[in-house]
């Protein structure tokens, strides 16, 4: 045990106890970041941000909402919304940061993409934030449900139905989820412990062995340059800090990162106070009703892109019926994302740019997402169901051909 | 024995099993929780009266929480032995309104003598069988018993299970 003395000020005292001063600089002061980045590396912390909003603005609805079918909807729509002194506030916020988690989640994700830093070292950092991913898609599912509108009740609906798709298991698995033979109370009780409690816990969890996971292969810059972080470290600390590549994460990383915040900050609240009405359907603000389905169904614009890969696939193929395929296609669109490190054979870390190939496939990707988004808003008619067809098509093609491309990338290289 | 084990292994040993047999047994009592609750599996019988019902009209009941079509048809509209329930010489299509793709709500279109799936475009002919996109099946023929001019949903009778035995 270290030998604990008569503590020279506030500071000290901490340090003796809890090793503070190593811990400030395992974490913040010496923990490098390379100077070669651009904006693009600072969704991480936008992030964390956006989350600690949904947290903070969460607790207070959570103060006056009611899990019950009987009173959620009035609990959100006239208690929270008319009666509660800023009710309003934490509600939109809550919707609109919400929304805004899943286009930084898209953007740091793309990023990832085109600078290749899901491989070489660097898997788990990619595995670890999919399931991020993943873990708010579950998250913004069970929360849509809560307001018990119309449209919460037939995502729903729609939703639990899709784990019907699922052989043998399928049908009771349904009834299972929802604790009932349609999405009933018991579905709203158990989804409202899923958002409030298991589902942010997890992601909790999840983000701190995703942190945890860049500090052994390091953030990747520009250019994929394989950095030795002992040696521009070490450079850093003699204080040559203009040739040493690397800066601290603290102060000199998140003083920029803190920039980038704040003008996500203005995005967010100018979307709140100005444009709130994306997050709220007005389908939504009918109560639940499960005797009329309204006319049209979508999900949130942030999963358009594989809603529309489920139901791109509206023929039957070889006996195999319209639905099954589908099912797969939305499967396989889910989990897609998560093999791209192992279905990239190119070895070598670089920029899309740099990759003549794969830099085709990236683009793409990206419009294929796209209108896979655009379509899957638009209802299921004429020529709209054949583009979708076709996107999602696409969507599994390109999948499937990036081990090839790759493969030619890495061959031209040499 | 002639393998040497180890007190520490034997402790090893003993804190797996009983940890195995705890776990096993908590992950059943969990899943248990989730089922539907016995009220909720014991939900009543819905009673329909038919005798109201026009040529070509359709009515809309609820059972087991589920929306329930019953379409008295006319004499355009095909019969259908296997599905068709005859009820004083009129047959009736008695379906469980949810389309078989992700369980939206169908519209009856009168015009075109289809049920129609706003949510991905599936079709369905008078009878209720799928005709036209995702839909894998035939919408659903909910257990019934015919009582004179009233339907009995969720009691199987005799004229229900000779429509299983046909379909």
């Amino acid at each position: 045990m270290a030998e604990i003395t008569k503590a020279n000020g506030i500071g000290d005292w901490f340090d003796q106890r809890l090793a503070t001063k190593k811990l400030a600089k395992v974490m913040m002061t010496e923990y490098w970041i390379p100077k070669n980045i651009n904006f693009l590396w600072a969704m991480g912390v936008v992030l964390v941000v956006l989350f600690k909003i949904l947290i903070v603005t969460g607790i207070f609805l959570l103060m006056y909402y009611k899990p019950d079918v009987n009173s959620a909807f009035d609990s959100v729509n006239y208690t929270i919304m008319q009666e509660v002194e800023y009710g309003w506030l934490w509600r939109h916020m809550h919707g609109v940061a919400a929304s805004m988690v899943f286009l930084v989640i898209y953007i740091h994700m793309f990023a990832g993409i085109y600078y290749g830093s899901y491989k070489k070292g660097r898997e788990m950092i990619w595995l670890t934030g999919m399931a991020i991913f993943g873990l708010f898609s579950a998250e913004a599912f069970s929360g849509y449900m809560l307001p018990w509108g119309q449209m919460s009740y037939w995502a729903a609906q729609v939703i639990t139905n899709l784990f019907g798709g699922i052989p043998l298991i399928g049908d009771g698995l349904v009834i299972w989820i929802r604790g009932d033979y349609t999405v009933a109370d018991a579905t709203l009780t158990r989804f409202f412990m899923l958002h409030v409690f298991l589902l942010p816990l997890a992601i909790i969890l999840l983000i701190a062995v995703h942190f945890y996971s860049l500090r052994v292969p390091h953030v990747n810059n520009q250019d994929g340059e394989d950095l030795d972080f002992d040696k521009e470290s070490k450079k850093y600390l003699d204080g040559k800090k203009k040739e040493s590549k690397v800066v601290p994460f603290w102060p000199i990383f998140l003083a920029k990162d803190f920039f980038v915040v704040g003008i996500a900050m203005i995005v967010f609240f100018y979307l709140t106070f100005y444009h709130f009405n994306f997050a709220m359907d007005p389908i939504n603000f009918e109560p639940a009703n499960a005797m009329k389905t309204p006319a049209h169904i979508y999900p949130e614009w942030y999963f358009l892109w594989s809603y529309e890969v489920l139901r791109g696939f509206f023929f039957d193929i070889a006996g195999i019926s319209a639905m099954d395929i589908g099912l797969a296609a939305f499967g396989f669109a889910n989990v897609a994302f998560m093999l791209i490190p192992f279905l990239d054979r190119d070895p070598s870390v670089k920029p899309a740019h740099k990759r003549p190939y794969f830099k085709i496939w990236f683009w793409i990707l990206l419009i294929d997402m796209v209108v896979l988004t655009v379509y899957g808003k638009l209802p299921p008619l004429g020529i709209n169901t054949y583009i979708g067809f076709v996107a999602a098509l696409t969507f599994l093609v390109l999948f499937a051909a990036l081990p090839f491309i790759t493969k030619k990338d890495a061959g031209g290289a040499k | 024995m002639t393998v040497k084990q180890s007190r520490r292994d034997f402790l090893g040993m003993a804190f797996s099993g009983v940890a195995a047999v705890g776990g096993v047994i908590s992950l059943g009592a969990m899943k248990r929780t989730w089922d539907p609750l016995p009220s909720v599996e014991a939900a009543g019988f819905t009673i329909a009266d038919l005798s109201p019902l026009q040529n070509g009209e359709l009515m809309t009941t609820q059972w087991r929480g589920k929306p329930i079509f019953i379409l008295k048809k006319s004499a355009s509209i095909k019969k259908n032995e296997s599905r068709d329930v005859v009820v004083d010489d009129a047959s009736y299509t008695v379906i469980i309104a949810l389309c078989t793709h992700l369980g939206c709500i169908p519209t009856w279109a009168p015009s075109s003598q289809q049920f129609k799936c706003a949510c991905h475009g599936g079709e369905f002919d008078a009878s209720g069988i799928n005709t036209f996109g995702p839909p894998p099946s035939p919408m659903v023929i909910p257990p019934f018993k015919i009582d004179g001019m009233r339907l009995v949903l969720g009691e199987e009778g005799p004229e229900y299970k000779k429509l299983v035995a046909k379909g």
